[in-house]
């Protein structure tokens, strides 16, 4: 084992993590390098999944050539949303089939995977050395949860948080309602969603949300906040990375 | 809510029917109902079955197989129908399939039509037309009899009324059963259950026709299915002189073994049951040595634009075998119910079938009104990739210029800034300083310029100070 060299990793690192909540990159980052990764950070922009799912094919066939070129000669590609990567996993070699870049989209899809489940399913991490006093809720993000078979990676990894405690939200597979551009296309259905999902939240006795994906992430802490419910929202590799400085979301 | 049916449907004003639907209180308490009635079911029989989605294999190679044979084995089953002295009629449109119902309603001498719960009869406004031309339509499922004294279409394919509630139904029986004392216990679903059942008894004997839909066509030998649980379907098709099976043509399978293929995970998708209370097979008219049946046997073979769908990127959705699971685990349908959706086919299914049946035109929203949170394509037995098909439509909708003004600047817009990396980090760090900004200084924004669809019910929580991830990890540390 010592004689292989450390894995060349690339953070794809979502642009509304670059935008909106870069302390997510850095954890990413950390918790790579802690699992004996070398990390680099390739200029990149967006997947194309607006586009995509937004029924633009050749825009995100675009961004999806724009993001292979970026992305070459590394052995992964790791990124902290399921919904991004699940993108570029599932999505990329639909995008770009019957065209001169389908190998391409095929080879990318097959070395990009979300960071929490690359870290235990990949990497083989059971634990991490991180402390953080909160009772917290975990949120399965739908992409994650049921493109990529992501559930028990982040419970387990939490395990290993010293002084965290895990308690089981109601429903916690039922989306939240963000859905990307949905929760601004259909405002009145996505805030019926997201008020269901923020009951359970509350009631779940907990008081720090985690979920694996930013655009969930902002829309559940927006109606928390919105509804003056007292509770912490972060991404959950925020706290497996042990990032205590940096203020839960919507409290920066 | 403008009242649907299926010849106007109201599924172009989609977003006012949202309106309505959620600020529809009884209808909110109705739908509270799915969660607990139908996807704990499912569950619970889906984890009795260690082979299911073994089984779910099977019936999609299955209905695949019939739809790359389609012609070949529709007319092996009409050929075993005629065999057995039965009709068959190839209605290419819902008008087609109106005519030919009411002609052989009419030649019947019928006054009264007694029906079995059909989504197709609704697909083809059977019961106005009947109605126009002096015969009654009586529907015998109990859910579609409560819909039908209410004046409403079903909200639901496997649970017609599933929008209305107890209450509703008891005041709706009130009004109608004037000849039972005003003074009778009502409020608990036994006595609305005794009650629908004593009024419907009587009627069965007073049609001339009875009509049912089929949940399938066998092939070999030429019989149709139902599956129901209150036994209506079997009195409605039994007891007239002449029974008219509407079907549309995908519902065919070769052989009685492949119909039970198809029955394992109807039932435990739809209700969570095993097995429906009752599972019928009809085969023809009555033969000189049954007790009882038919005089006549018609079915009506309904197209209605799905011979379109064959070859296209949406071939998949006729693997359909409506068992309405995909409604009933949507988190849309959900919080609107199926009234909504404007049309006869709610929720998922009805997200791709839509468009599919009266135009992307007109039912343009219904493919984008998802979240893609994949819950529908995870429990179809059928594994029709139900999100997949609701981006071709969106696809199709943007090929064709029908996209909404603002979403196909946005989209294009933002298409061309992040396939330039060097405009993208331009654009990023403006993005991420506009959004700070925005919030004045304070960690979240309640309210910000082009984002009321957003700040209207949440707020937006604003970035930390510092610059994007990219700038930061490239600048100094």
């Amino acid at each position: 084992m010592t004689d292989d060299p450390a894995p060349r990793v690339a953070l794809f690192v979502t642009c509304l993590v670059d935008m909106v909540r870069p302390s997510i990159g850095f954890a990413t980052v950390k918790l790579l390098e802690d699992a004996g990764c070398t990390v680099h950070v390739p200029p990149q922009t967006c997947c194309g999944q607006p586009n995509w799912n937004g029924g633009d094919r050749a825009g995100a066939a675009a961004l999806a050539r724009t993001m292979i070129r970026a992305m070459e000669n590394f052995d992964h590609v790791v990124a902290p949303s399921g919904s991004c990567a699940a993108t570029v996993i599932k999505d990329y070699p639909a995008i770009l089939a019957g065209t001169a870049d389908e190998a391409a989209a095929i080879d990318l899809a097959a070395r990009t995977h979300e960071i929490v489940s690359f870290l235990t399913d990949i990497l083989a991490v059971e634990g991490v050395e991180a402390a953080f006093e909160a009772r917290a809720t975990y949120h399965d993000s739908c992409s994650g949860l049921r493109s990529l078979g992501i559930k028990d990676q982040p419970r387990r990894l939490l395990g290993s948080v010293e002084g965290l405690t895990l308690t089981e939200m109601a429903d916690a597979e039922i989306c939240c309602g963000f859905g990307g551009t949905f929760c601004v296309k259909y405002p009145e259905i996505s805030n019926q969603m997201v008020s269901n999902k923020a009951r359970a939240i509350g009631d779940s006795g907990a008081d720090l949300l985690l979920a694996g994906d930013l655009g969930c992430l902002m829309n559940m802490a927006g109606k928390l906040s919105r509804e003056g419910r007292p509770f912490a929202a972060r991404h959950v590799v925020e706290v497996l990375a042990g990032d205590t400085d940096t203020p839960p979301i919507g409290d920066a | 809510m403008p009242e649907m049916s299926a010849l106007h449907p109201t599924t172009p004003q989609f977003k006012n029917n949202v309106t309505d639907a959620l600020a529809n209180a009884n209808l909110q308490s109705a739908l509270s109902g799915v969660q607990s009635g139908f996807v704990s079911k499912r569950a619970a029989a889906r984890a009795a079955v260690p082979e299911f989605d073994a089984l779910r294999d099977a019936a999609r190679d299955l209905k695949d197989h019939v739809l790359a044979n389609l012609g070949p084995y529709l007319e092996r089953y009409e050929a075993q129908v005629q065999a057995a002295g039965g009709h068959v009629h190839w209605a290419e449109t819902a008008e087609d399939a109106r005519r030919i119902v009411t002609e052989i309603c009419e030649k019947a001498g019928a006054k009264t039509v007694n029906k079995g719960k059909s989504m197709i009869s609704e697909e083809c406004g059977i019961n106005d037309h009947l109605e126009a031309h002096g015969i009654r339509a009586q529907e015998t499922d109990l859910g579609e009899y409560i819909i039908q004294l209410r004046g409403e279409g079903p909200s639901h394919i496997i649970a017609p009324a599933i929008h209305v509630t107890v209450p509703e139904v008891e005041a709706e029986f009130r009004r109608e059963h004037t000849h039972l004392p005003a003074d009778r216990a009502l409020s608990e679903h036994p006595d609305l259950l005794a009650e629908a059942r004593g009024v419907l008894r009587e009627k069965y004997f007073a049609a001339e026709v009875g009509i049912t839909g089929a949940n399938m066509l066998i092939a070999e030998t030429g019989q149709s299915v139902i599956v129901t649980n209150e036994g209506n379907g079997d009195l409605s098709q039994s007891l007239p002189r002449v029974h008219i099976v509407m079907a549309s043509l995908e519902k065919i399978v070769p052989t009685l073994e492949d119909a039970s293929t198809i029955l394992r995970v109807l039932a435990r998708s739809a209700t969570g049951q095993e097995i429906t209370v009752y599972t019928t097979f009809s085969s023809g008219p009555r033969r000189a040595e049954d007790p009882d049946g038919p005089e006549e046997y018609h079915v009506v073979l309904l197209d209605n634009g799905r011979t379109n769908m064959l070859g296209s990127e949406f071939e998949e959705m006729l693997r359909c075998i409506r068992c309405g699971a995909c409604m009933n685990h949507c988190p849309v349908y959900q919080t609107i119910g199926g009234h909504a959706y404007g049309w006869v086919y709610p929720g998922p299914m009805g997200a791709v079938l839509t468009p599919s049946l009266i135009g992307i035109e007109q039912g343009r929203h219904l493919p984008n009104a998802s979240t893609f949170c994949g819950r529908c394509e995870a429990v179809c037995p059928m594994r029709i990739p139900l999100p997949g098909m609701m981006r071709a439509y969106r696809a199709r909708e943007f090929d064709r210029g029908l996209t909404p003004g603002a979403v196909r600047y946005g989209l294009g817009a933002w298409g061309r800034v992040a396939a330039r990396p060097w405009l993208y980090s331009w654009v990023s760090r403006a993005a991420n300083l506009w959004l700070k900004l925005v919030a004045w200084g304070k960690p979240r924004a309640r309210w910000m310029p082009l984002g009321r669809g957003w700040t209207a019910h949440r707020d937006f929580p604003a970035p930390p100070l510092g610059g994007t991830f990219q700038a930061q990890w490239r600048g100094p540390r």
